[in-house]
C-alpha cells in the first residue's frame, strides 16, 4: 500500500494553476454585476473641505456614488488585538472608516466609491468627483511621530502613541548588567518598511440577494471566516448566518490578506443599497497605497558580553509604526510576535524590550511574512555578528558558545525564555554545524583571505534563527490581548462509498494544502490520496476557521483534521467489530482495513463506510453516518529554527552586492512533503534577500509614496538570486500529532540578516560595521567611502 | 490602470500619418510599440484623444545597408535590432544596447523610433545615437529633414521633432569598435547610467544617458582621451548642475557611477 507522508508528491492544484485555469475572485462574473472605482486621496494628511459628486452621478453608466457623508461613513473596520499602555491606559483605537469623511490620514485613503456598469465607466466617473482638501503637514517616521510638535495623526489624543509596551526582565536590572559588562555592542538602525506584493491583487465581489436576504462576499483572503466575523459583528452589524464568504484560489498574501479591509465591508454594504453585485479589483498602485505593509521599526539596541563572550544582557528600545489606523493584527506584531522571540537561540539571562507604537500618516502596518519574528531575528543576528567582529571572535564560535543546549521537549523539558514563551524542542548546535559543513566554512575563510589580496570583496554572513509558529493557544493569546481564539477546525466527512471530503479552516493561498493535507489524511486513513478531497475557503461549507498565517496550517489545521480522523476510526472500529463479530480490542487497523488480530478476518474502510450509511446490520446504540468535526487548540506555539549562511561579493567600483551562495539548513519539525517545504523555503529566502538588498517603501517628507510602482519598488527577480542550497535537521514538535513545526515563514526570517552580515563582513577590513537596509549599491558604496 | 477614452486610427502610410497629425494637432499621438505611451495612458498621465497607430506602415521596419551607413526603420523593434546580422556585424554596439533593454516582451514590442521620440532620460539608445553620430530622419507636412543626434535631445522627454513630424528612419555610420555599458536601476532596469563609446583611430566618442536630464556627449572626456581610461574622470564635466537624483542614486553617487562606467566603456 502506497504511503505519502515524507514524499515529494506533486501538487494537485498545479494542474489548474499551470494551465491558467485557477479560479480567482476577479475571474468571477455574476449576472448584473457592476464595477467599483475609488476616489483616493493624493495627500497624506488633509482636511476634506468638500466632496462634490454631482458630475460623477450624472456620468454615463454610473449606478451610485457614495462618500463618507453617506451611512457607510459611520462604519469602520475593527482591530483584532488589544495592547494597552504600560501605565494601564487603554490602547488608543480610532475609527477606521470605510470612507474618510472629515480627514485624510494617508495617501490612498478612499474618499468616495463610484459604482458603474463597467470598470472603464467607473474610472471615468471617479475622475469627475471633485474633492477640495486643506493639506496639512504629515509625519511618516515612527520616531519623529513621537517628537513634540510632530503633526498629529488623530487629534483626540495628546500624542501619536497608539500604545507602548515592554517585555522581559526589569529594565534597571538589565541596565546594571550592561553597565558592568566586559563588552557592549550597540546597534541603531531602521528595519525598513516593505510592501507585500502578492501577485494577485486584492479583489472582492459583494452580492446581496434580496429574495434570500443573504449576502455573498467573494474575496481574495487568507481568512474567510474571520472576515465574515469581523464584518458582521463589528464593521456592519449584519447577521452572520446571512452572510457567506467565499474565497476560491488566492494568488499569495504574505500576510496582507489576513486582515479585514474597508473595501470588503463597503462593497457588502453597497450591494444591498443598489441591489446588484459589485466587483472591485485593486490595481498595482492601489495595492502599494492600501495593502497593509510590513516592518517599519526604528531600533536602538545594546547587548552586553562577559570576557568569555557569553551574553549577559540585552536591552532594546524600538519605535514601531502602526500607520494611520490599527489594522486587524497590527498591535500584536511588534509586541507578542516580536518581543517574545528576543531570547533567540541564546541563553541570554537578562532581556528587556521597550516598544513605542505610534500612528503615522502612512498605510497601516501589519503582519508580513514572519511578522515581528524577522525583525527580532534581524536584530539578534546582526548584533551577535557585530559583537563577534568587535571582540575579534569568529561569529560561528560566538554563537556556539551562547546556544541553548539541545532539548527534545519530551524526556527533556522545554526551554523557558526570559520573554514569556517556553520553546518546544530544539537543537541549535546541530543546525549551525550542518550549515557550516554545507558551506565549507573553513575553506571559505581561506578563499576570502586570498580574494582580498586580489582586491576582491567576499563576505560570509551567518544567521541562526528561531521563530514562533503554530499560532496559537487561545487562552495564552487571549491573556495577551487577542480578541479571537486561534484554534482551527478540521472536518472529515466519509461518504457512503468510502471516499472522503476533508473540510479545513486553513485556507490555502498558494501553499499546497490540497496536496499536503490529502497526503497525511490518506496515510492516517490508510486509503489512496485520490480518494480524498480537501475543501477550504467557503464559510457555507467549512464550519469555522481561523485561516492561514503564522505558519499554522499544518501544525494547527492539520492537527484538527487528525483529531477528526481519529474519531472516524474510533467509530469505524465499532462498526467493524460488529460486522466481524469480534471485540473492538481485538481489532487492528492498517492499510485501510480492520483485521481481527492473528486471523485473516477483515473488513475494509469502504465496507465500514457503506455500513455506516446503510445501517441494516449495525451495532446497537451507534448513530448512522461517519462524519466528524473537531476544533484543535494547540497547547503551545511551535518553534522552527535553522541556520542560513550567505556568501556575497561586493563590487568595489559600484557597491553592488551579488549573492554568490545561499545555504539554508532549516528545522521545521517533521516534513510531510519535502518539495513543498523546499518551495516555501526558497520563496521565503527570496523575500528575505529582497528585503536585505532591494525592496523598500519610501515616503517623502510630505508623506507621498515614492515607490508606488515596479518602476521604483525593486522586487527581486530570478537573476538577482543565487541557487538556494537547502538541507534540514529534524527535531519533531513534541506537542502536536504530526510533529510539525511550520515552514512558511522560516525563509524570510533567517535570510535577511545572513545577507547583511555577509556584506558587512566583506567590507569589515575597511572599517565598515553596519549598513542600513536595503543594502543598495549606493548605500554600500557610501559606506566604503567613509 | 484603465486609460481615458480615446479613438484609434491605423495609418497605412507615412503621409497618411502626417496628414492625421496635422489634422488633429496635439489631441493626437503616434502609437508605435506602445511600451512607453500605453503605460503613461493607463496611469492617465497621458490622455491623447486619438491614437494614430503607425506600427503597420510598410517600409518602416527594414534594416538596410546604404554605402557606409546602416539605415534602420523607426518601427524596428529592439528584438529585430538584437537579431539583425547586419547590425551584429557592422553596428554591434547597437545590438549590445538593444539586448539590455527591458525584457523579452518589451524588446518584442518596443521600437527604436518610439524610444528616441519618447526621450526618457533613463533610456538606453540615446547614448548610442550620440556616440555614433547617428542621424534621425523625420518627415512632416513640409517634407523630410535630418536631425543630427547631437541636436535631437532637448531635455527630459523633449526632442527637436516638430508636432506634425514623424521619425521614419535612423541612419547610423558603421561602427567597428564600440561598446555600451549600463548600470541597471534595480526596479525598472532602465539605465541609472549608460555609456556608449565609439573608438575611431586615436579618438573616441562618448555618449552618456541616465546621468543628466538630457543625454549628452562627454566632450571633455573625448578631448582628454589619450588612449587609456584616465579621461573618465571628466565624465560629468559640463553637466554638473543637471545631474538627476532619486532614491537609487543621488547626484554624488550618480556622478561617481558615470565615471566608473565611462572608464569601463573606454577599457572594454
Ligand atoms: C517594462 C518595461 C521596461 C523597459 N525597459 C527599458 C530599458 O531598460 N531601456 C529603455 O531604453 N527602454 C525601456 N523601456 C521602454 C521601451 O524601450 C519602449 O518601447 C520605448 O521607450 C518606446 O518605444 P515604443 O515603440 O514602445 O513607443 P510608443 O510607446 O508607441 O511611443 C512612445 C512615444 O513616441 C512617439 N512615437 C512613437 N513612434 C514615433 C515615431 N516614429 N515618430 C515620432 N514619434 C513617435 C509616441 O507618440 C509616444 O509619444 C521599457 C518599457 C517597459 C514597458
Amino acid at each position: 500500500m502506497e504511503t505519502y507522508i515524507g514524499k515529494s508528491v506533486k501538487r494537485r492544484e498545479d494542474a489548474r494553476f499551470l494551465k491558467g485555469a485557477g479560479k480567482y475572485t476577479d475571474d468571477i462574473k455574476l449576472p448584473g454585476m457592476t464595477q467599483a472605482a475609488f476616489v483616493r486621496s493624493p495627500y497624506a494628511h488633509a482636511k476634506i473641505l468638500s466632496v462634490d459628486t454631482s458630475a460623477a452621478e450624472k456620468a454615463e453608466g454610473v449606478v451610485a456614488v457614495y462618500t463618507g457623508s453617506d451611512a457607510c461613513g459611520t462604519y469602520g473596520v475593527p482591530c483584532g488585538w488589544q495592547v494597552d499602555f504600560k501605565d494601564g491606559e487603554t490602547m488608543r483605537e480610532p475609527l477606521h472608516p470605510l470612507l474618510a469623511k472629515d480627514k485624510i490620514l494617508h495617501v490612498g485613503e478612499a474618499v468616495a466609491i463610484v459604482i458603474a456598469e463597467s470598470l472603464e465607466l467607473a474610472r471615468d466617473a471617479a475622475e469627475l468627483v471633485n474633492v477640495k482638501y486643506d493639506v496639512l503637514p504629515a509625519v511618516t517616521c515612527p520616531k519623529k511621530a513621537m517628537e513634540s510638535g510632530a503633526p498629529k495623526v488623530h487629534d483626540q489624543w495628546g500624542d501619536n502613541a497608539a500604545f507602548d509596551w515592554c517585555i522581559g526582565n526589569d529594565r534597571a536590572e538589565v541596565e546594571a548588567a550592561l553597565a558592568s559588562a566586559h563588552h557592549v555592542t550597540e546597534m541603531n538602525y531602521k528595519n525598513h518598511r516593505v510592501a507585500p506584493n502578492a501577485i494577485e491583487p486584492r479583489s472582492y465581489i459583494a452580492d446581496y440577494d434580496v429574495n434570500a436576504d443573504k449576502w455573498t462576499l467573494y474575496t481574495s483572503t487568507q481568512n474567510p471566516h474571520l472576515v465574515r466575523l469581523l464584518m458582521c459583528a463589528f464593521a456592519l452589524g449584519i447577521p452572520e448566518h446571512k452572510v457567506r464568504v467565499v474565497s476560491y484560489d488566492v494568488g499569495g498574501g504574505f500576510g496582507s490578506k489576513i486582515y479585514h479591509y474597508t473595501e470588503e465591508a463597503l462593497l457588502t454594504w453597497a450591494s444591498k443599497e443598489i441591489g446588484r453585485p459589485i466587483k472591485w479589483t485593486s490595481d498595482r498602485t492601489e495595492a502599494f497605497l492600501t495593502d497593509a505593509h510590513g516592518r517599519d521599526h526604528i531600533v536602538h539596541s545594546k547587548m552586553g558580553f562577559d570576557k568569555d563572550g557569553k551574553i549577559v544582557a540585552h536591552l532594546t528600545d524600538e519605535f514601531c509604526a502602526m500607520g494611520a489606523y490599527l489594522s486587524t493584527f497590527a498591535p500584536a506584531v511588534p509586541t507578542y510576535l516580536h518581543g517574545t522571540l528576543f531570547q533567540g537561540v541564546y541563553t541570554t539571562p537578562l532581556i528587556h524590550l521597550n516598544v513605542t507604537a505610534p500612528f503615522t500618516h502612512t498605510v497601516p502596518v501589519d503582519a508580513y511574512r514572519g511578522a515581528g519574528r524577522p525583525e527580532a531575528t534581524y536584530l539578534l543576528e546582526r548584533i551577535v555578528s557585530k559583537a563577534a567582529k568587535e571582540m575579534n571572535m569568529d561569529p560561528a564560535e560566538l554563537r556556539l558558545k551562547n546556544f541553548i543546549a539541545p532539548f527534545n521537549g519530551t524526556t527533556e523539558p522545554g526551554y523557558q525564555t526570559q520573554v514569556a514563551l517556553q520553546y518546544d524542542s530544539g537543537n541549535y548546535h546541530a543546525s549551525l554545524k550542518r550549515g557550516l559543513e554545507m558551506l565549507g566554512y573553513e575553506d571559505f575563510r581561506k578563499e576570502q583571505a586570498e580574494a582580498r589580496k586580489n582586491g576582491k570583496l567576499l563576505g560570509v554572513g551567518i544567521s541562526t534563527y528561531i521563530e514562533g509558529c503554530g499560532i496559537a493557544p487561545s487562552a495564552v493569546v487571549g491573556s495577551l490581548g487577542a480578541r479571537a481564539g486561534l484554534y482551527e477546525v478540521g472536518h472529515v466527512r466519509v461518504q457512503p462509498t468510502g471516499k472522503v471530503s476533508v473540510f479545513t479552516g486553513s485556507h490555502s493561498h498558494g501553499q499546497g494544502h490540497e496536496t499536503v493535507f490529502a497526503q497525511f489524511a490518506a496515510d492516517k486513513l490508510g486509503i489512496p490520496m485520490d480518494d480524498i478531497d480537501i475543501v477550504h475557503g467557503d464559510t457555507d461549507q467549512v464550519a469555522f476557521g481561523m485561516g492561514t498565517y503564522g505558519s499554522r496550517s499544518l501544525s494547527v489545521g492539520g492537527s484538527a483534521i487528525i483529531k477528526s480522523i481519529e474519531k472516524v476510526l474510533e467509530k469505524g472500529a465499532k462498526i467493524a467489530a460488529h460486522k466481524l463479530e469480534a471485540a473492538e480490542e481485538d481489532l487492528e487497523y492498517a492499510e485501510g482495513k480492520w483485521t481481527v488480530k492473528g486471523t485473516d478476518k477483515s473488513i475494509s474502510f469502504g465496507d465500514v463506510s457503506l455500513t455506516a450509511y446503510v445501517p441494516h446490520d449495525y451495532p446497537e446504540g451507534v448513530e448512522p453516518g461517519l462524519d466528524f468535526s473537531s476544533f484543535y487548540d494547540p497547547t503551545n506555539f511551535t518553534y522552527p529554527f535553522g541556520t542560513h549562511i550567505a556568501v556575497v561579493e561586493v563590487c568595489s567600483d559600484t557597491g553592488k552586492v551579488t549573492v554568490k551562495r545561499f545555504v539554508a539548513c532549516d528545522d521545521v519539525g517533521n516534513v510531510m512533503n519535502p518539495m513543498i517545504v523546499d518551495g516555501q523555503i526558497h520563496g521565503g529566502v527570496v523575500q528575505g534577500i529582497g528585503q536585505a538588498l532591494l525592496e523598500e517603501v519610501v515616503y517623502d517628507g510630505e508623506g507621498q509614496m515614492v515607490t508606488g510602482s515596479y518602476m521604483d519598488y525593486a522586487m527581486p527577480r530570478a537573476d538577482d538570486m543565487p541557487m538556494i542550497e537547502t538541507d534540514r535537521t529534524t527535531t519533531p514538535c513534541p506537542h502536536n500529532p504530526l510533529g510539525a513545526k511550520g515552514a512558511g515563514e522560516a525563509g524570510a526570517i533567517g535570510s535577511t540578516p545572513a545577507v547583511v552580515n555577509a556584506v558587512v563582513d566583506a567590507l569589515a577590513h575597511m572599517g565598515v560595521t553596519d549598513i542600513q537596509m536595503p543594502v543598495t549599491p549606493q548605500r554600500v558604496w557610501k559606506a566604503m567611502q567613509n | 490602470m484603465i486609460p481615458a477614452k480615446f479613438d484609434y486610427i491605423k495609418a497605412s502610410s507615412v503621409s497618411e500619418a502626417i496628414g492625421l497629425l496635422d489634422k488633429h494637432g496635439d489631441e493626437a499621438k503616434l502609437l508605435s510599440g506602445g511600451h512607453s505611451l500605453i503605460p503613461a495612458m493607463k496611469l492617465r498621465l497621458s490622455r491623447p484623444e486619438i491614437l494614430i497607430d503607425i506600427s503597420g506602415i510598410s517600409g518602416m521596419n527594414s534594416i538596410t545597408e546604404d554605402g557606409n551607413e546602416i539605415v534602420i526603420g523607426a518601427n524596428c523593434t529592439h528584438a529585430a535590432i538584437c537579431n539583425s546580422d547586419l547590425i551584429n556585424s557592422d553596428l554591434n554596439i547597437l545590438a549590445q544596447t538593444a539586448k539590455c533593454i527591458g525584457d523579452i516582451q518589451v524588446r518584442n514590442r518596443g521600437t527604436i523610433g518610439g524610444s528616441l521620440a519618447h526621450a526618457d532620460p533613463a533610456a538606453d539608445y540615446p547614448a548610442v545615437v550620440l556616440a555614433c553620430d547617428a542621424n534621425i530622419v523625420v518627415e512632416g507636412k513640409n517634407g523630410s529633414r535630418t536631425i543630427a543626434a547631437t541636436d535631437f535631445f532637448l531635455g527630459i522627454f523633449t526632442t527637436s521633432i516638430a508636432e506634425d513630424e514623424i521619425i521614419t528612419t535612423i541612419r547610423f555610420p558603421k561602427v567597428a569598435n564600440g561598446n555600451y555599458q549600463k548600470f541597471f536601476q534595480s526596479a525598472s532596469r532602465f539605465a541609472v547610467v549608460g555609456v556608449a563609446v565609439v573608438k575611431e583611430g586615436s579618438g573616441v566618442k562618448v555618449g552618456v544617458t541616465g546621468v543628466a536630464g538630457t543625454p549628452y556627449r562627454a566632450t571633455a572626456v573625448e578631448n582628454a582621451y589619450s588612449g587609456n581610461s584616465d579621461a573618465a574622470s571628466h565624465a560629468i564635466e559640463g553637466v554638473e548642475d543637471e545631474l538627476m537624483s532619486d532614491h537609487f542614486a543621488d547626484t554624488t553617487y550618480r556622478a561617481h557611477l558615470a565615471k566608473v562606467y565611462v572608464k569601463k566603456a573606454l577599457e572594454a
